[in-house]
């Protein structure tokens, strides 16, 4: 017998069912007053350094519907490329913001900050990004993806370049649509399926 | 924050993406493998919530929809246990949301038409935060199993459902909490998703007579395990050394 390793598993993870917004976004259940605000409404506040991007998009599933159930996270650096909590980081960007596919049509809105490029601690810089984590029914463990822009400078991004087949860089690429607008449509099945991350 | 880079997750703990038996998953798991990396800063950190987020009433599910006015029905149950890491240390000062429905099966939510009635006293959503071992408490009453549309005579077992962040974004969690001795986990399609029947079993949370106080709710335990971090050994090493 060798040593026994002390590691613990990870709790599995369940889907997060079609009623999630009654706990994460409990207003939009229509549990409105259980909390003064519903948590990460917005993952900057006024004054924050930088520029205001809205990244408006849907989550489609394998038969191209706009699901209506799903309820996204995003977590991203300041416009200095800083996360909340590192050394210098802008006070008024909290980085997390929560947020829903809209019930009736599908689309969800994210209105942040442009974060900046991120540092590896191997040296490398990542392109400016957001994380996004997506749970809904159906969705057994949350889906973890990117959001790049299109009018950044993402050639030497570590992780884009690890993708092999390099039309699928194209799928966690924002495309412009106006000044300080984007697109970001989310593909779980199919041709132009979106890269998810294990990270 | 972490201190240190994120383990990479061990995805046979967890549910298969798809699974015909469960029968969203089908059109909602990608066909593609995930793209894996070492975790980034992106992963190793993530929001934290501070004590003055929470209200008095928020852990409290059993008065926290009528602000105290008037007691939700049901079976008074505390639900309690430790949010801990890979290595077993606890998790302290983190966000745990919870979410279930009503004793007779029903959510509060506007898609929700099962015909059991919602409980005008009770909301169905909690959250609070870990002490400095990673310890959190709910008081709630304990949900009833529902029927849902997937195959033919379907029904939820008990449950309610959990929300950890841990201290970085990689580490984020959501799961379902069944109790012990309900015959409908076994039946269950979202249970089975998970394939290895030990991990299952860690999502039934024991009868914990322990913390029941005498005249007043019986007690469950529920502990959970959030990805751990290795050690940093070796640092800006080239890619591939």
């Amino acid at each position: 017998m060798v040593q026994k390793l002390d590691w613990l598993d990870e709790t599995p993870s369940q889907t997060a069912g079609p009623y999630v917004h009654i706990g994460c976004i409990p207003s939009f259940a229509g549990l409105t007053g259980i909390y003064p605000e519903d948590l990460g409404r917005s993952p900057f506040a006024e004054g924050a350094e930088g520029e205001v991007a809205t990244v408006t998009g849907s989550v489609f599933d394998g038969t191209g519907w706009a699901m209506r159930d799903a309820m996204l996270e995003s977590w991203q650096a300041d416009a200095a490329g800083r996360f909340p909590g590192q050394a210098g980081a802008d006070p008024k960007v909290t980085g997390f913001a929560r947020f829903a596919a809209d019930a009736d049509t599908g689309e969800f809105t994210l209105r942040t900050i442009r974060p900046g490029s991120v540092l590896l601690p191997d040296g490398r810089w990542q392109a400016p990004h957001i994380s996004l984590w997506i749970v809904a029914r159906g969705i057994n463990i949350g889906l973890q993806t990117r959001i790049y822009f299109e009018d950044a400078d993402n050639s030497a991004d570590p992780l884009l370049n690890r993708i092999e087949q390099r039309q699928r860089v194209q799928t966690l690429v924002a495309k412009k649509t106006a000044p300080g607008q984007y697109r970001f449509d989310i593909r779980l099945q199919g041709e132009t399926e979106t890269v998810f991350l294990d990270l | 924050m972490a201190d240190g880079p994120l383990i990479p997750r061990d995805r046979s703990v967890h549910p298969v993406p798809l699974d015909p038996d469960y029968k969203t998953s089908v059109v909602r798991a990608p066909r593609l493998p995930l793209l894996s990396m070492d975790a980034t800063p992106a992963e190793e950190t993530g929001p934290r919530f501070g004590a003055s987020l929470i209200g008095p009433l928020d852990n409290n599910l059993i008065l926290n929809w009528t602000k105290g006015a008037a007691p939700a029905i049901g079976e008074r149950i505390l639900v309690h246990g430790r949010i801990m890491d890979q290595t077993g240390r606890g998790v302290p000062e983190t966000l745990v949301e919870i979410w279930q429905a009503n004793a007779g099966g029903r959510y509060r939510h506007v898609k929700d038409s099962y015909m059991a009635p919602l409980d005008p006293n009770f909301g169905g959503c909690g959250r609070t935060l870990t002490d400095e071992a990673g310890r959190y408490q709910f008081l709630t009453i304990r949900p009833g199993a529902y029927p849902w549309p997937n195959r033919g005579n379907d029904w939820r077992p008990m449950h309610i459902h959990f929300s950890v962040f841990g201290h970085g974004f990689g580490q984020r969690l959501i799961t379902q909490m069944y109790f012990e001795g309900d015959p409908l986990i076994d039946r269950c399609p979202i249970v089975h998703t998970i394939k290895s029947r030990a991990q299952i079993d860690r999502l039934v949370a024991p009868l914990d007579m322990g913390q029941a106080r005498p005249l007043d709710f019986l007690a469950y335990k529920f502990d959970i395990v959030l990805r751990g971090l290795r050690q940093t050994m070796f640092e800006n090493r080239p890619e591939g050394m």
